[in-house]
């Protein structure tokens, strides 16, 4: 179990990377504390995976280093990093049995008979894998397999983490909730640094204590799911957490007020300061649910076009033009909307205020 | 995949039904037919039941030449499937070298197989061949090296052209299962620190079972059908001592032109190979599964 | 360094693949007189005269014709007849398709040797004797299981809601199969031409069998000279130096479909 640093990590997959958009990694700097259960949440291609493979050293970073618990292994492989990593596709030595995977990874650690028996029985019992444990790896089904895939991580009882490329990508829907809880379980009992990437929100928000959002190579946030939905760092991060996004309203400041195409939305001072001091393009930004449509103007509303609803259940989504900006607002069941003029209310507690993407504190 | 159930497609396949029935069934029929019968010309036959079979069967040399062919026909297997993994594994993964590996590897199979024979003899002739004199002038050997001069130096030299000739397509099908493995199993095999042997052994070997198969069985029929190049390179000499039975069998049935005994030679040859080709197909798929726990 | 090492080892590995073939090139560049005077590792004095004699003498150049004749006719009558019966096995179960297919495949295990003397008599009685199309149809024997082996496994790889959309769509079988079906695995189809060129090109027991001199392929020509003159190993040489050239040209062209397809892990 270990606390990892990383110390400006950059990665390129050319060999002699000239320009920034060679990277594909541009300078990632964090710590991951031991014992936390952490996602890396990002669209495909931000480079997640080629993080992953830094950390359990599969890549040599191009430049920067990474520290367990204070040591430097930057040059060090896998196996001397003893970290273990769970793939995309269940990934098992076919030939052998369930036991046999489990052990492989002690027997060439040189590990004695004895307590290689012990702890695999003890890791097949954690994952209920104790009644298949003599069936051959390659018989079993997708979720018994990834079950396998993570026992070999589990069964080196000093392993410094434990490290998931999107696990669940083969596993049949109503086995991903069931494998995941398996996963926190696990976690809650053994405290091992879990480190999960996904691209799908759902999946890391309530896997993990702590969520990286990726994108482009930099690692733009991290914070808990809480956080990440009510003080987004950077409007990527609005806008790829919730569903739907966050509310993003180019503007322009007079005062303590915001103002949209002639709209005026009033801030709140401590904001407002900030924002007058910073430079560059300014955005307000609002969740939906926070969002208030009305069919009377009231004190400070914003006249709005109700485009569409969409019934989603137990709310519904409505869609406004303000301007030319289209604004999504999650109203609840049995408050009424009609199609037409509107008024709408931004809660000055829920706007935040961006300048060039990034939030103004 | 599901297939969908339709007699009607027999319509496809009966062309290829026709064209291969023209060129087996009715040469076989033919070979059956002669087998039963002694010919003395056109029109002139008579029905001797399996006394072909009987003769051909107790034929000394056919025993010889059977042998001969088993010991070859294993000695290609065991030399020529470990050496092509192992020139698999040697191949660069990308890049410009692999294109260039593949058309090297494949040079030797594009080559007729009479002209593999020619070059053989141009390259190990004692007076002129590169081999024949550069090992000669080692002085090492007690009787100077000539392929035709005794059974030892035809074996060996038949032997070399074989592996030089076929090797090739055992390290294409193997480089090919080698290519198809997932990169995440060797990162797996490295977090799990697994050295460089257990990785074969327990990733790639497993992953190659089914092109190694395709290796083997090709490398067994095609080596107990060996004809041309011996045929070219030795003649079958010294002696017998190369005589295989494909060269043994044109010898009897289009030189000697004996019918009877020739057709039930094929027929006798054309069951053995099937025969061992079903039996190692069988072996393999249940290696392949076995190692049951 | 471990890599090195194992580039080395195949560097030597494709030295001595090479040896024979450079040797037999270093032959037919040299007189036979020359040959026969002194030992070279390479010629000393480069002479055509050899390429020049097969090249200008009908008898010995009729034989590349004759095989690249039979070949191509092979290679065509194999992919036209293999086609649709690879789909047939790739979509449809019918009555006898596993005995067809293995039956199919027993042909290819066939002993040459076997079958030569009833085609020879096969083929005279049906007056096809010497023919080009002779030889085509006997590489037949072998080449079309083998097409359709490999085709069967590249058309497997194509998704049957293909075929079914195309259907839905209006199209009929021949119209859909192809201007839709056979351009979809056009990669199998030039590897399966790739194999028929191959396997009929290297054979010579049946090419020299059914053939007197109308049809002689280059290799039984090649064949009959070394009885005739026996020692001329220049000619020789040089009549096989030219028999590797048709195969080269192929393989080079192939090369990057060829480095393709193995990274698909297909072939």
């Amino acid at each position: 179990m270990a606390r990892i640093e990383l110390h400006d990590i950059t990665h390129s997959y050319l060999r002699r990377p000239k320009k920034e958009s060679d990277y594909a990694l541009k300078g990632i700097d964090d710590t991951w504390e031991d014992g936390g259960a952490y996602a890396l949440l990002g669209p495909s291609g931000c480079g997640k995976t080629t993080l992953l493979n830094i950390i359990s050293g599969l890549l040599k970073p191009t430049s920067g280093r990474i520290l367990y618990d204070g040591k430097d292994v930057s040059v060090l492989t896998p196996e001397k990093r003893n970290i273990a990593q769970v793939f995309q596709f269940p990934v098992l030595y076919d030939t052998m049995t369930v036991f046999g995977n489990l052990a492989f990874p002690l027997q060439n650690r040189g590990v004695s008979n004895d307590d290689i028996r012990r702890r695999v029985h003890e890791v097949a019992e954690i994952l209920d894998l104790t009644g298949v444990i003599n069936k051959r790896a390659a018989g079993l089904t997708a979720d018994l397999k990834q079950k396998v895939s993570l026992g070999r991580g589990l069964v080196r009882a000093d392993v410094a983490a434990i490290l998931f490329d999107e696990p669940l990508t083969v596993i049949d829907p109503h086995l991903k909730w069931h494998l995941r809880r398996k996963l926190k379980e696990i976690h809650e009992q053994l405290k091992i640094t879990l480190i999960y990437v996904t691209h799908d929100q759902i999946e890391a928000l309530t896997f993990a204590d702590q969520v990286a959002i990726m994108v482009e190579g930099e690692i733009v946030q991290i914070g808990t799911p809480q956080d990440l939905f009510e003080n987004p760092a950077h409007t990527f991060v609005g806008y790829f957490i919730g569903s739907p996004g966050m509310n993003f309203l180019e503007c322009t400041l007079e005062g303590d007020t915001a103002r949209v195409d002639g709209a005026v939305i009033p801030l709140d001072e401590a904001t407002a300061a900030l924002g007058r001091e910073t430079k560059g393009r300014l955005e307000i930004g609002i969740r939906p649910m926070y969002l208030d449509v009305r069919s009377d103007p009231g004190e400070a509303g914003v006249e709005v076009t109700v485009q569409m609803i969409e019934d989603q259940g137990s709310y519904r989504i409505v869609t406004l033009m303000l301007g030319g900006h289209i604004l999504r607002a999650k109203v609840p069941e049995g408050k009424p909307v009609s199609e037409g003029t509107a008024w709408v209310h931004f809660p000055k507690q829920w706007i935040r205020l961006f300048a060039d993407g990034r939030v103004v504190t | 995949m599901d297939k969908w159930q339709d007699n009607k497609a027999w319509f496809l396949v009966l062309p290829v039904f026709v064209i291969v029935a023209f060129s087996a069934l009715i040469p076989l029929m033919t070979v059956v037919n002669y087998s039963v019968q002694d010919i003395f010309g056109p029109g002139e036959a008579v029905f001797v039941g399996t006394e072909w079979f009987k003769e051909m069967l107790a034929n000394k040399r056919l025993h010889d030449a059977l042998l001969r062919q088993f010991l070859f026909s294993g000695l290609v297997l065991l030399i020529e499937i470990p050496l092509g993994i192992l020139i698999a594994l040697a191949m660069p993964k990308k890049g410009w070298g692999v294109s260039t590996s593949l058309v090297i590897l494949a040079l030797p199979l594009l080559i007729p197989w009479n002209v593999i024979g020619t070059i053989w003899i141009i390259f190990t002739r004692p007076d002129i061949g590169l081999f024949g004199v550069g090992i000669n002038s080692l002085h090492l050997l007690e009787v100077p090296f000539d392929h035709t001069a005794t059974p030892l130096y035809a074996w060996i030299t038949v032997m070399l052209m074989e592996v030089w000739h076929w090797t090739p397509l055992v390290a294409l099908l193997a480089y090919a299962g080698l290519r198809a493995i997932p990169e995440a199993y060797y990162q797996a095999a490295r977090i799990d620190g697994a050295s460089p042997w257990a990785t074969f052994w327990y990733i790639q070997l497993p992953k190659m079972r089914g092109v190694l198969t395709i290796a083997v069985l090709l490398r067994w029929m095609d080596s107990f059908l060996i004809y041309a190049e011996p045929f070219v390179l030795t003649g079958g000499g010294p002696g017998n001592s190369t005589t295989f039975l494909s060269i043994y069998l044109v010898k009897i049935a289009l030189l000697q032109f004996d019918l009877g005994p020739g057709a039930a030679f094929s027929l006798i040859y054309f069951l053995i190979v099937l025969l061992f080709s079903f039996i190692f197909y069988q072996v393999l798929q249940r290696v392949g599964k076995g190692e049951k726990g | 360094m471990k890599i090195k090492k194992k580039t080395i080892g195949l560097l030597i590995y494709f030295v001595i693949l090479v040896l024979p073939i450079y040797w037999m090139l270093n032959m037919s560049l040299r007189s036979n007189a020359d040959i026969l005077a002194s030992f070279s590792l390479y010629p000393r004095d480069i002479t055509f005269v050899n390429y020049m004699k097969i090249l200008t003498d009908s008898s010995w150049y009729m034989g590349y014709v004759n095989s690249m004749l039979y070949v191509f006719m092979n290679t065509v009558i194999s992919l036209s007849f293999a086609l649709p019966a690879a789909y047939a096995f790739s979509r449809y179960r019918f009555l006898g398709d596993g005995q067809m297919f293995f039956w199919l495949l027993t042909n290819r295990m066939a002993p040459a040797a076997v079958f030569a003397l009833p085609f020879f008599q096969l083929y005279s009685t049906i007056g096809l004797l010497d023919t080009h199309i002779a030889v085509a149809l006997a590489h037949c024997l072998f080449n079309v299981p083998l097409a359709v082996w490999i085709l069967e496994g590249f058309m497997s790889g194509i998704p049957k809601e293909i075929d079914e959309t195309a259907f839905i769509d209006g199209y009929k079988f021949p119209r859909f199969f192809i201007t839709i079906f056979i351009p979809l695995i056009r990669a199998g189809v030039g590897v399966t031409a790739f194999f028929c060129f191959m396997f009929s090109w290297v054979e010579l027991l049946f090419a020299r069998t059914l053939t007197v001199t109308a049809a002689k392929p280059i290799s039984a020509i090649m064949t009959r000279t070394i009885s005739a003159t026996g020692l001329d190993y220049g000619l020789l040489a040089a009549a096989g130096i030219l028999t590797i050239i048709p195969g080269a040209l192929v393989i080079w062209f192939v090369r990057n479909h060829l480095a393709k397809g193995f990274a698909l892990g297909r072939v």
